[in-house]
């Protein structure tokens, strides 16, 4: 049973743990084994604390034994992205610019999942900054797709849902701006959610976009979504822009039927070059939402094709501010060049961040300019209050809308680099609830002719996750894409996990 | 030609709160570098700040004494810069919708009094302070980093740089008086950047503009103002042109320095802070704020004037502060003169306290007893010179004066029969100036009933002597 361990679902483990059958140091080595034996080929994590994770589950295996009452995540190894806040660790980003910062305190979510029994694993790969749809953007490496290690895992949270779907975590929290959740998790055939704007704290979280920025879980399905979501939800003291809204529990709107259940589908989502199986796939899963008793009836977004020029005024202008702390005074790199003030941090940001950071620093810098501000940032304000507008007339009419999450599957490595503005337009399904601060769902609703994963969108109004876990989760039951697994031919010698 | 000067004041007043305006550490000053500090306030990746309440508080009353507008919607904006002692490299500040809009403050002048107005009072977060070692390196304390600061901008309208004094004299005053601040500028509490052009007389557009900085008194920002209006218009008398700039006071030169120009300026890129939310406060909230205000300093004067009789001066002097104004009516209310409470008030009482390094908080003396001393005075009790020996008593050992008065024996003499037995004593003693006065040298008395209170200890009654000498002589 233990090299199968690290396959089991969260809640499995969970039960399991705490029933005392299995311990939490069983469950985090027969991860450490396959993180051991994958990574070579998928690099899904940039550090592995194997052992501050078997630390963990040792202790709590004993606060277990002790009669210590069990967390609903216990002895569940979970893998974080590499801008959230864990004490004594190293916090990146992804970036070279922070290299050498150590966080001397824990992100709310991390805090969170510790008093519910999670062992963290390690950080995982990601877009410098969160800036990317493909994680080639890291400082520090690539991560490959586990289902074509040809292709990109998507981004800004590809080692996230890396991780998940190659079985090296069951579950990883990423963050999400514009798609850095859903569209990786669509790409990497698991489910990820980003919740409402104002659900989970992002204190602890460094901070892209703030207005967008929001942390949600991955899983293998959406029952370890809910899980997990419902762990790290809440109202927190120190981020003002959490709401102080009760958190359900989320796993009672699980296996409910959708019989009757209005889902809307904008028209808009087949006029923005669809990938032939994109298309294909996504047509099909309305069909079995049909086949599930629910109601599709065809919406309008008018000002969706918008949303793209909207989010690139308005979270580079935001990530501008963000990221002027990274000037080589507290913490991180600074370089050793200039010879006063000015030139050492002129040539700290020069040779700290990478290329589409400082694209987006310079875009940002830019749109806020005197004499520039209302042209660009206060009419982009003005858009995302329409954008946010056309969602909530649709949903007037429908309970929850369905979106591909990506126009395209996963796509080459290299393929895209050299084309950012290419690379931005394929954001355009996911950037829109951003924008609108909705809470939405990227499962996987079927596979293209190369067998790659297509990802659906679950959307629903702000607050409203039930809806979601409820219909994305009947659509699992209907479908039963998430049993479908990726398979990793890991070299013998690479595999020294028990035997 | 003439010209009309045309100043403005910044002023940046700390607020009086336990903690910082975005988290938790203590608020004060001074102590080790970077003890004072947490990851919020250092700026660290991933840190959010949360509004102090307190905070918002007292800038909404600082803000209710100015008369402002209050909108009831208030918002945080960031101001983008870099520099090592701003570790996010943006400052919270407000710039779009500051909390307090425009309002107004009276100050005296020798005209009588005049209206200021106040452009907006807003809330915003300090920096840290570098420290510049002897070997070329600086360090950076962010002790100071998000201590609350209220931004308190003036119109443009003051004249003279009298005015501007008399401007930061009353808004310190004020600032006091409701408790929002201590205002000591020595502390960095209170800190003032000046904005100053010249144009014809008659004109109403404004001229080019000077922001003086580096201005650490009221006598040194009137002085850089002096200094920088005779400046300017020996530019504008020899036709030359004035540059926008920001310049620095420099007190030993008492000259303001160029500092940098307009060209180098900052673009701030200000926009809507995305971390916090909006300040909203119901309209009723004004008004209750307004009810709680204490009489403002002016106002108060003005009642001193006329409740007490006081001359001006006076008036002034006992209600810079509120504390001296409160000791003042107290003292009044148990039974004191009010001319002669102002006397003792601000010679002996304000000279100890002084000498003592009290303030008149510490004082030993309470009001209530210096109202006892000087209604022993006025009932004959004690002479005016043995009262200021019991004072000092007093001011040492913070006891009652009736009981100094009674345990040294310094009752008045006023027994006829025993000052005149004195009087015999003195004018045989001393012919010499006993025939003088008889001769007609008025000034001989004086000398005689001089050796009268000597020979008592100060204790005799000097009206009774004084008549009592007369009477012999004549």
């Amino acid at each position: 049973m233990n090299a199968k361990l690290n396959e089991l679902t969260a809640r499995e483990t969970a039960g399991l743990v705490a029933r005392r059958e299995i311990s939490a140091l069983e469950v985090a080595e027969a991860c450490l084994s396959r993180i051991a034996a994958v990574e070579p080929l998928v690099g899904s994590f940039l550090r592995v604390d194997g052992e501050g994770a078997r630390a963990m589950a040792a202790d709590l295996d004993r606060r277990l034994a002790a009669g210590e009452e069990p967390g609903p995540l216990c002895g569940v190894p979970v893998a974080l992205k590499d801008l959230l806040c864990v004490k004594g660790w190293e916090v990146t980003c992804g970036s070279k610019i922070l290299k050498g910062f150590f966080s001397p305190y824990d992100a709310t979510v991390v805090r969170k999942l510790r008093a519910a029994g999670a062992v963290f694993l390690g950080q995982t790969n990601m877009d410098e900054f969160a800036m990317g749809s493909s994680t080639e953007n890291s400082g520090y490496q690539i991560t490959r797709n586990p289902w074509d290690l040809d292709r990109v895992p998507g981004g800004s949270s590809g080692g996230s849902a890396a991780a998940v779907a190659a079985a090296e975590a069951p579950v990883a929290l990423g963050s999400d701006t514009g798609g850095s959740i859903r569209q990786p998790a669509a790409f990497c055939g698991v489910a990820g959610m980003k919740p409402t704007y104002g659900r989970v704290s992002r204190y602890g979280l460094v901070a892209y976009a703030s207005s967008l920025d929001q942390i949600g879980p991955f899983a293998r399905d959406v029952g370890d979504v809910a899980l997990l979501l419902e762990a790290i939800s809440g109202h927190d003291p120190l981020d003002s822009t959490s709401a102080p809204i009760p958190v359900p529990a989320y796993r009672d709107s699980l296996g409910r039927e959708i019989a009757g259940m209005k889902l809307g589908v904008p028209r808009q989502c087949f006029a923005a070059g669809l990938e032939e199986g994109v298309e294909r796939a996504f047509r099909e899963s309305l069909e079995i939402f049909r086949g599930l008793g629910a109601e599709i009836i065809e919406i309008d977004l008018p000002r969706i094709p918008h949303s793209v020029a909207c989010y690139y005024i308005i979270s580079t202008a935001e990530a501008s501010s963000n990221l002027a702390r990274f000037d080589g005074v507290q913490y991180g790199y600074r370089s050793p060049a200039g010879e006063n003030l000015v030139e050492m941090y002129e040539a700290t940001r020069r040779d700290g961040f990478g290329e589409e950071v400082k694209r987006r620093i310079l875009l940002g810098t830019y749109v806020l300019s005197s004499g520039y501000y209302d042209a660009y940032y206060a009419r982009a304000l003005q858009a995302r209050r329409l954008i946010k507008d056309d969602f909530d007339k649709a949903f007037e009419r429908c309970e929850c809308v369905l979106m591909p999450t990506s126009p395209t599957t996963a796509f080459e490595i290299g393929s895209r680099i050299a084309d950012p503005l290419r690379m931005y337009l394929s954001d355009l399904f996911t950037i829109a609830v951003n924008l609108a601060g909705l809470p939405a769902i990227s499962i996987t609703g079927g596979f293209d002719a190369s067998g790659l994963p297509v990802g659906i969108q679950v959307i629903a109004p702000p607050f409203e996750e039930e809806k979601i876990i409820r219909t994305a989760s009947a659509f699992e039951a209907g479908a039963g894409f998430q049993d479908r697994k990726p398979v990793l031919s890991v070299p013998p010698a690479a595999a020294p996990g028990p035997s | 030609m003439n010209y009309e000067t045309v100043i403005g004041l910044e002023v940046h007043v700390q607020l009086k709160t336990e903690t910082k305006i975005f988290c938790s550490c203590p608020a004060g000053s001074g102590g080790e570098p970077n003890t004072r500090v947490c990851p919020v306030c250092l700026g660290l990746p991933g840190t959010l700040p949360v509004l102090n309440r307190r905070a918002v508080e007292l800038a909404l009353r600082a803000g209710a004494a100015l008369n402002c507008g209050l909108s009831g919607f208030s918002k945080f904006d960031r101001k983008n810069y870099f520099y090592p002692d701003l570790p996010k490299a943006y400052q919270i500040s407000q710039y779009h919708r500051p909390l307090n809009g425009a309002g107004w403050l009276e100050i005296p002048t020798a005209a009588g009094k005049k209206r200021i107005g106040v452009t907006r009072a807003h809330l915003e977060e300090d920096a840290g302070k570098l420290v510049h070692f002897e070997d070329g390196w600086s360090g950076v304390d962010y002790n100071r980093t998000g201590v609350p600061l209220l931004e308190i901008v003036s119109d443009p309208d003051l004249r003279r740089p009298r005015e501007a004094y008399e401007y930061l004299k009353e808004l310190r005053s004020v600032m006091r008086y409701i408790e929002v601040s201590d205002c000591d500028m020595e502390k960095g509490s209170f800190r003032c950047d000046a904005n100053i052009s010249l144009r014809p007389a008659g004109s109403r557009e404004l001229g080019v503009k000077v922001e003086i900085k580096n201005l650490n008194s009221f006598k040194a920002v009137e002085r850089a103002l002096e200094y920088e209006e005779i400046r300017q218009r020996g530019l504008l008398e020899r036709r030359e042109p004035v540059f926008q700039e920001t310049r620095l006071f420099n007190a030993d030169l008492q000259q303001t320095i160029s500092m940098r120009s307009k060209e180098e300026a900052h673009d701030y890129r200000y926009f809507p802070d995305p971390d916090l939310v909006p300040v909203v406060f119901p309209p009723e909230r004004t008004g209750e704020i307004r009810g709680q205000l204490p009489e403002l300093p002016l106002a108060r004067l003005t009642r001193f004037r006329e409740e007490y009789g006081l001359p001006d001066y006076d008036a002034g002097v006992l209600t810079a502060e509120r504390s001296l104004a409160d000791y003042y009516e107290e003292a009044a209310v148990a039974g004191a003169g009010y001319k002669s409470l102002s006397n003792w008030v601000m010679g002996e009482l304000l000279g100890k306290l002084n000498e003592a390094g009290l303030t008149i908080e510490e004082s030993p003396i309470p009001a209530g007893r210096l109202a006892g001393l000087l209604k022993l005075i006025e009932e004959g009790t004690i002479s005016g010179k043995i009262a200021k020996r019991v004072f000092a008593e007093m001011f040492e050992s913070g006891e009652e004066p009736a009981r100094i008065v009674e345990r040294r024996g310094l009752l008045q003499i006023s027994d006829r029969g025993e000052l005149e037995g004195i009087v015999e004593t003195v004018i045989t003693g001393h012919p010499g100036p006993a025939a003088d006065f008889r001769g007609g040298k008025e000034a001989a008395i004086g000398f005689l009933v001089g050796q009268v209170m000597k020979a008592t200890k100060g204790q005799a009654n000097p009206k009774l002597v004084n008549q009592l000498l007369r009477a012999r002589l004549s």
